[in-house]
């Protein structure tokens, strides 16, 4: 379904255009008066549209869009309670609860990174040191997960190569963030924000039009579950708008436990621990514009998150509607009284007779549930007649189940070509003002928290730029090569599931406990992190199937199996998060109990409006 | 109701809304409640940060 458009002037224009007002806007922003600390600086407040938009900005990417839009497409609605946790837990507990203690903690103790934070709060260079080699290490992972989600929409939309679409990428990337991106210009996140917002409304009001309405685009969703294909029915999928089946201790249930462990938990919890957006707390002004954030930023992750959700799910609606048709011969029957069946898929060869599709990945023939259309007889290449069936298939049965093609195919397929340039232009959006961030956080946690605090004999050095800068170019060369060598099954949704269940697990307790606990200790800090880490990494490397299999130590160590757990069914599919979180929170609280507690006098300095 | 049997993700999609309403309701009612007071440590805690900014 790939490759059948090309890069046309009109495009090059509208995407020049872009590209032009974004470098003004940075540009403006350079000269020194629109970032957020200039507006803070100047006595100023940023309106909260720009404040909430910003933030909404950085914490959605394409990951959210293409990567996740497309798992849905893959699992269904049930992800719509990764919506649910963006807003209640991303926006809502973030910025109303944890918001304003982290502006006054940092302000009093001067932080400006998120390690330089808990390594000030808990007096530790070795936190700080520790959060900061983490997030050097692991984010360029969560950059790759948007970079190949920029570069499958630009390789679909524009009928180019994946590496092609990557190269040009990286290059618009690099032009970015390496000389004014960073600057986290305020007014740039805006107008790209609103591109985003513009793009995901046109998208949603298309898609339920051109299914009939809400109520029946739903419907026909629904009536659509024995079409599941049958891998994803084995996992306990149900259809597109139920919960996958709930349960423990058969494989029928793996399923839940991926969805809901590691996209909605990992993700939606993961979230408060992101260091690039916990940083933007302390951009705020006061607690007064936290709060007139909150009902923007709420809509503005509704739209980002909640349309390409229903989208993706809806796509295969769509497809089964209005895509093009495929041919094949039945091989069973799915439901006769609705001409649904299984069909083995064909292709005409230049003889003008029919021949099977082998499925690359099997290497057997390709088959998929379809809804009949048309019976004709044919020959194949055999010789022999058969009925030929045509007929329309799910968007996961277009995109040859690779998910993360979803959203680009069917934007391609289903839309207005401008609007296939108007989307590229908001993920592209999307991209740069969440990578801005990120590598801004890549660069100050190598200069800002390692290089400067591992000096000679535990003395500070000199901050050095060309340090930051080099991590930044490392950052971006370690994010293209994961792109370019990394492909596999939802791997967008799986890198940024990660780094999020990765960051929660390491700092979610130590960051919560430093904002509220005064008894907690470094030590407990220092404590909980290592374990959350560690937990997370061996259940990544030796537990987790998807995961361990693709790094390959765990079949060295058993050889063969995928997990150490491999014959208990369930565990190999739940996420490292259920386990390593409650283990560092546990740790966080054990060790504070029987260690010093810190110092009196620190204590006033972090928390000097509360009473002793 | 429409068109969605499974009550879980029927919960989810008005949840949503819900939870959007919600902080609407939160972003009115507290529009003006918190103080705006910038102090001399936020403006100086901002200095820094644009010099880490720019040097950068």
């Amino acid at each position: 379904m790939s490759g059948t458009s090309s890069v046309g002037w009109i495009d090059i224009v509208v995407i020049l255009a872009y590209l032009l007002a974004t470098g003004y806007l940075g540009w403006l922003g350079y000269r020194g008066t629109r970032s957020a600390a200039d507006f803070l600086v100047g006595g100023r407040s940023a309106h909260p549209i720009i404040m909430a938009v910003s933030y909404g900005a950085t914490f959605i990417s394409t990951a959210a869009i293409v990567g996740f839009g497309g798992v849905a497409g893959l699992f269904g609605m049930s992800l719509l309670w990764l919506t649910f946790l963006n807003i209640g837990v991303g926006i809502l507990i973030a910025f109303t609860v944890l918001g304003e203690p982290t502006r006054r903690l940092g302000h009093h103790l001067g932080a400006h990174t998120f390690p330089e934070l808990l390594g000030l709060r808990y007096q530790s260079r070795g936190i700080q040191i520790f959060a900061g080699a983490l997030i050097f290490l692991f984010m360029p992972l969560y950059s790759a997960a948007v970079m190949t989600g920029g570069s499958i929409f630009a390789a679909t939309q524009f009928g180019i190569d994946f590496e092609v679409a990557l190269l040009l990428f990286a290059v618009v990337t690099a032009a970015y963030v390496i000389p004014g991106g960073l600057k986290a210009v305020m007014y740039t996140d805006t107008l790209q924000g609103f591109i985003m917002v513009f793009a995901m409304i046109f998208l949603l009001v298309f898609t339920y039009s051109s299914l009939g309405g809400i109520t029946e685009a739903h419907q026909y969703l629904t009536d659509m579950a024995d079409l599941v294909p049958a891998p994803l029915q084995q996992m306990g999928h149900q259809g597109w708008t139920a919960m996958p089946a709930f349960g423990w201790g058969a494989p029928t249930y793996d399923l839940w436990w991926i969805v809901i462990t590691s996209i909605i938990l990992g993700v939606g919890i993961g979230v408060l621990a992101q260091p690039q957006l916990i940083v933007r707390f302390m951009t705020v002004r006061s607690r007064r514009e936290l709060d007139r954030a909150v009902p923007i930023g709420a809509v503005f992750i509704m739209l980002m998150t909640g349309t390409p959700f229903l989208v993706g799910s809806l796509s295969n609606a769509w497809f089964a509607q209005h895509g093009p048709i495929l041919h094949g011969k039945v091989v069973s029957q799915i439901d006769p009284a609705k001409d649904r069946a299984l069909v083995e898929l064909m292709k005409k060869t230049d003889s003008g007779d029919w021949t099977t599709i082998i499925s690359p990945k099997t290497n057997k023939p390709a088959t998929a549930p379809m809804i009949v259309s048309e019976r004709t007889q044919a020959q194949a290449a055999s010789g022999e007649t058969f009925e030929l069936v045509g007929g329309r298939s799910t968007a996961i049965t277009y995109v040859k189940g690779d998910s993360d093609q979803i959203i680009p195919t069917f934007i391609t397929s289903a839309l207005p070509r401008w609007f296939g340039v108007v989307f590229f232009l908001a993920l592209l959006a999307a991209a740069m003002s969440t990578m801005s961030s990120q590598f801004h956080t890549i660069g100050t946690a190598a200069g800002r928290d390692l290089y400067e605090r591992i000096g000679d004999k535990g003395q500070a050095r000199e901050p050095s730029i060309l340090v930051m800068r080099l991590a930044i170019v490392l950052g971006l060369l370690i994010a293209v090569t994961i792109s370019y060598t990394v492909r596999q099954d939802y791997i967008i949704a799986r890198f940024t599931a990660i780094f999020f269940g990765l960051c929660a697990a390491s700092f979610l307790p130590a960051y919560v406990g430093g904002l509220f606990f005064r008894r907690v200790t470094k030590a407990g800090a220092l404590a909980s992190m290592t374990v959350g880490m560690s937990v997370s990494l061996f259940w990544l490397l030796l537990i987790k199937a998807k995961e361990a299999s693709a790094i390959g130590l765990v079949q060295w160590i058993t050889g063969g199996k995928t997990s150490l757990l491999a014959d208990y069914p369930n565990w190999p599919s739940v996420d490292p998060i259920i386990v390593a979180l409650p283990a560092a929170l546990l740790t966080l609280i054990l060790v504070s109990a029987i260690t010093r507690p810190p110092d009196a006098e620190h204590l006033r300095q972090c928390f000097p409006e509360r009473k002793p | 109701m429409l068109g969605i049997d499974d009550p879980l993700v029927l919960t989810a999609y008005f949840g949503i809304i819900a939870m959007a309403v919600l902080s609407l309701i939160y972003g009115l009612i507290r529009r003006n409640a918190a103080r705006d007071e910038l102090t001399p440590e936020d403006r100086q805690w901002a200095l820094e940060e644009k010099k880490v900014d720019d040097e950068i």
